[in-house]
């Protein structure tokens, strides 16, 4: 099964984008964790580690499948994802107002990070079969629409808001891809205006205040209101060169809330300024133009697509978690990748490193 | 056919994934011209705002509702307290302006320094608690050297004031600070450590009307920690006042009353159930909880044998004694056991099986009916109708009237009382019920208990002609800008099992207790009002009846608990008392007084009250 080949087209350069920033997000995950006494633990630092080193495996012991088996087993795994996400609802443990992870003994699992690749996969296995130039019809859509509204239901009810959407972005960026057919084009964008006035009336009242928080920040001046600001100042202050590793104040002080998750990107910006700011952002664009390139250079359809929905869910959560931390966008508890602490998001975003390299090692393969 | 033409081929996907590598890029554009706005545009100032950390978040603490009583007078209110504090980062050279402030102030250093060390752990931008309510006097020292000591915050908080002290404390309650079992019960959501909540009594039941919202500021502040601006308030709401249903005066009265023992005293309106009074004996200061007690004061009370802690009204049981009588009438007219000719002839004892129970008047009362059984609270009238009823019925009609299950006041803690039935003692003691014991529970004693506001409601429902009230304690609630929120109601519970012309002839008995000379509260008895009522003495100690010591004889913890129930004016009634002297003796002489005293004072007959003066004062 190890074909000389496979090593010989072996994606290296992914490899070491991928090494690369997670170094940079662990650097940062220990200044935002040691820096001060008040704010998060030192032992989270170990723990993401160790996430790391787990998340390798999970990288690289598919690498020796083939990854077109998914498109086999495609339905099975989308179908124990839906059911985990069903059990956590009603066992999973509480935290903070939301039934989120499953305990499996000392370890903790959030099916929602599981619900995003199985709904790549099988989002891949549908449009790799149904796609054609003059796009898809509503009929056609219609089972794409159901397989991504049933995830999405489950995880808002947790609920989390943050996830969900990103979940339906990701699909949505999959079917954009695969194309839609003009008039259903139409249909869709005139049903969703009459929708969004719905999905308004059904959102709780801190989902609401947090978008009205955002269109008008002075309406919670005490909270969310607060937070952005906070980050806000974190980001400007670190100006051109940064305040220095460690040595970031506003983090220091723990004066932004979640520093080791939502707002982590703000640890980093503080302390290396826009230099290091703008580099970090340019290895994720980088990323997610390598991982377009690989989807460019598939020779079947249903890598393209695996490729195309693994790198829009980078895509979106980068930039939803920056335009987050920068003002631009509603808190809605996203993670950043790579940087962000947490270990199912760590271990999911490896399997998805993993997903690239499997398609890029083996375009050579005759179908 | 057409569709194979139309299926995408990788060409077709390399084509778009282009565009959207374009769309990819566009989008980081944004994020980089963002990113540069800030940073580099941006960056001096938020640079500015950073160091220090001077945009600030400030809490401030909501007003809590004030508690009135019936007339609009002001039970509790708050007052402004300064507290002291220290934030360490600001206080450039920590020793040395606490060195200052101790002088300035008159706190020895150590006593600073020590306060600050044992808060160090949190955040240096936190405030530390250096003292709790400094007064004026020191406020205006710290204040005149605000610059000459960098860190130094006085902080105004509302503090909790209890104007009358040690009136009504049972019934008011009392604040403390928010437990960790309380904030992780998840009973208390929005509360953090620090935050005061009702504890015991009304400021604990009506919390959530009581407590308002917090608010808070947005403030910016200079390298001192002194603020120089406010970004954005978001003002605090007060809470709710609540209008009480006693009336302070007799309040008062009733708590004067009890001074000097330990005992309970309640009344009520028996026409809507509203509370007028409710003392309980000993009492105690409610501002130390809040201003914060000492060891001692704390052991002091939790050890007093006397209990100053517990509210007597409702958790105080007691075996009613004669006042159970009343029951027991009740119970035997309307069996048709005895009517209300009846006479039955009381020697001074009554014989039952191989024991001789005896009348608390040796000599006897001779031929009684039932009202002069009342008036004159003759054991050996009702030894018999107990023992002609049984156990199970007089249980029954005892039930019936409210007792042995609680009352349902808006109080914690409140106490069933019980009522012994034939099953109950099997299961509880293994032992079969003794026709005996239905004899003693006929006047009372035995294995009955009941609670001073139990006997009330009772007494209240025989007074407006058999319904059984829901005691009320919160008469309205009002908005901080005075629309009303709530208005209580009446409400019934229950009715008594008596009929009209029984029910008469019961009232007719209570009127010549206290209205006929020969009557045992003949001492309650004012001209002019026309007082009706039982009184009731509760053996402590099962003492051999045989022995005949007389009360006085008694050392104080083996004399009987002293009971006495009552209404006035008896058509009409308008109010009704209960009232319970632990080891107070006869109920006739300890009692009974209390109670008259107490209604002379509702109706403004007492030397001390202008009673349309006080009434105009505090009407809202």
């Amino acid at each position: 099964m190890i074909d000389r080949r496979f090593v010989k087209h072996f994606d290296w350069g992914l490899l070491g984008l991928t090494f690369l920033i997670v170094a940079m997000g662990l650097l940062t995950l220990y200044s935002a964790v040691t820096s001060s006494t008040a704010g998060p633990q030192k032992i989270l630092y170990f723990k993401q580690l160790v996430w790391y080193c787990i998340g390798l495996a999970a990288m690289i012991f598919p690498l020796f499948i083939n990854y077109k088996l998914l498109d086999r087993w495609a339905p099975v795994i989308y179908a124990m994802c839906m059911l985990l996400l069903l059990y956590v609802l009603f066992f999973g443990k509480y935290v903070a107002g939301a039934r989120r992870w499953i305990m499996i003994g000392p370890v903790s699992i959030q099916p929602s990070e599981l619900a995003k690749i199985a709904v790549i996969i099988i989002l891949a296995r549908y449009y790799s079969k149904h796609a054609d130039i003059g796009g898809l019809n509503l009929r056609e859509l219609f089972t794409p629409f159901v397989l991504a509204i049933i995830p999405f239901i489950l995880i808002v009810k947790q609920p989390d808001l943050g996830t969900g959407m990103l979940l339906l972005l990701i699909a949505g960026s999959m079917t954009v891809f695969a194309k839609i057919e003009r008039r259903s084009l139409l249909c869709i964008i005139t049903s969703c205006t009459i929708t969004v006035p719905l999905v308004w009336f059904f959102l709780k009242g801190y989902q609401k205040r947090r978008i009205l928080t955002f269109l008008d920040p002075e309406r919670d001046p005490l909270g969310a209101g607060y937070h952005i600001i906070q980050s806000k100042i974190a980001i400007g202050s670190g100006m051109i060169s940064g305040k220095g590793f460690l040595k970031g104040t506003q983090n220091a002080l723990a004066f932004l809330p979640e520093q080791h998750t939502d707002f982590i990107f703000s640890v980093l910006a503080e302390e290396w300024g826009f230099i290091g700011a703008f580099f970090l952002l340019c290895l994720f664009l980088i990323f997610i133009i390598w991982g377009l390139n690989i989807a460019y250079r598939c020779r079947e359809p249903f890598g393209t697509f695996i490729a195309v929905g693994v790198t829009s869910m980078i895509f979106w959560q980068v930039f939803i978690n920056i335009a987050m931390t920068m003002g631009l966008m509603p808190i809605v508890g996203v993670t950043l990748p790579f940087i962000s602490y947490g270990g199912s998001s760590v271990i999911t975003t490896m399997i998805c490193v993993g997903l690239l390299l499997n398609i890029s090692m083996r375009r050579f393969l005759a179908e | 056919m057409t569709k194979y033409l139309k299926t995408a081929d990788q060409d077709w996907y390399k084509q778009r994934l282009v565009r959207i590598a374009f769309c990819v890029a566009g989008t980081f554009c944004l994020i980089f011209l963002r990113l540069f706005y800030l940073q580099v545009i941006n960056g001096e100032e938020l640079r500015r705002l950073s160091e220090n950390n001077c945009i600030r978040l400030q809490s401030t603490d909501p007003s809590r509702g004030m508690i009135f009583d019936r007339n609009g007078i002001r039970l509790v209110d708050n007052r402004p307290a300064f507290d002291l504090n220290i934030v360490l980062k600001d206080a450039k050279s920590v020793e040395q302006t606490v060195k200052k402030l101790s002088n300035y102030i008159n706190v020895p250093e150590s006593e600073l320094m020590s306060k600050i060390e044992n808060d160090k752990t949190v955040s240096s931008y936190k405030p530390i608690l250096l003292k709790k309510d400094i007064g004026r006097d020191t406020l205006a020292a710290i204040e005149v050297r605000k610059y000459d000591l960098p860190g130094v915050v006085v902080d105004v908080k509302p503090r909790r004031h209890y104007i009358e002290r040690q009136t009504a404390a049972h019934l008011i309650g009392y604040l403390s600070e928010i437990n960790a079992n309380e904030l992780n019960s998840g009973e208390y959501p929005g509360y953090t450590v620090g935050d005061y909540i009702g504890k015991f009594g009304i400021e604990k039941v009506f919390e959530s009307f009581l407590q308002g919202t917090r608010g808070g500021r947005q403030v910016e502040v200079n390298v001192m920690g002194q603020v120089v601006r406010i970004l954005k308030t978001v003002d605090a709401q007060p809470g709710k006042n609540l209008y009480l249903t006693i009336d302070l005066r007799v309040q008062k009265k009733a708590e004067a009353l009890l001074k000097d023992v330990a005992g309970a005293v309640a009344a009520m309106d028996p026409q809507t159930g509203q509370i007028l009074a409710l003392a309980s004996s000993p009492s105690f200061d409610q501002n130390i909880f809040v201003d914060g007690m000492s060891h001692e004061q704390w052991d002091a009370l939790i050890s007093n044998p006397l209990r100053p802690l517990e509210n007597k009204v409702i958790q105080g049981e007691y075996p009613p004694a004669s006042t159970f009588k009343i029951i027991t009438a009740i119970a035997g007219l309307e069996e048709g056991v005895i009517d209300k000719d009846t006479t039955l002839y009381c020697p001074g004892y009554y014989k039952y099986g191989n024991r001789v129970y005896r009348c608390w008047k040796a000599a006897g009362h001779g031929s009684v009916n039932v009202i002069k059984a009342l008036a004159e609270s003759c054991d050996v009238f009702f030894y018999q109708v107990g023992q002609k009823l049984g156990i199970e019925r007089l249980s029954m009609y005892a039930i019936a009237s409210g007792l042995g299950s609680p009352t349902g006041i808006d109080l914690d803690h409140e106490a069933a009382g019980l009522i012994p039935t034939k099953e109950w003692k099997k299961r509880r003691t293994g032992v079969a019920w003794q026709g005996g014991e239905t004899l003693s529970v006929a006047i009372g004693q035995g294995y009955d208990l009941a609670t001073p506001l139990q006997m009330l409601v009772f007494a209240s429902a025989v007074a407006n002609g058999g319904k059984l009230l829901k005691p009320s304690i919160l008469k309205s609630v009002y908005s901080p800008e005075g629309s009303v929120i709530l208005e209580s109601k009446t409400q019934l519970v229950g009715k008594l099992p008596v009929s009209k012309q029984t029910l008469e002839i019961i009232k007719e008995g209570l009127k010549e207790v206290v209205n006929n000379p020969k009557g045992t509260a003949w001492i309650a008895h004012v001209e002019g009002l026309d007082i009706s009522g039982k009184t009731g003495t509760a053996q402590v100690v099962g003492r051999s009846i045989e022995h005949g010591l007389s009360e006085e004889k008694l050392s104080h913890r083996l004399k009987s608990h002293a009971w006495f129930v009552a209404y006035a004016p008896s058509d009409d009634p308008k109010i009704a008392v209960s009232v319970m002297i632990e080891h107070g003796g006869h109920g006739s002489s300890a009692a009974a007084p209390i109670a008259r005293e107490i209604i002379k004072t509702y109706f403004g007959q007492d030397e001390n009250s202008e009673p349309d003066k006080l009434k105009v004062a505090g009407h809202q």
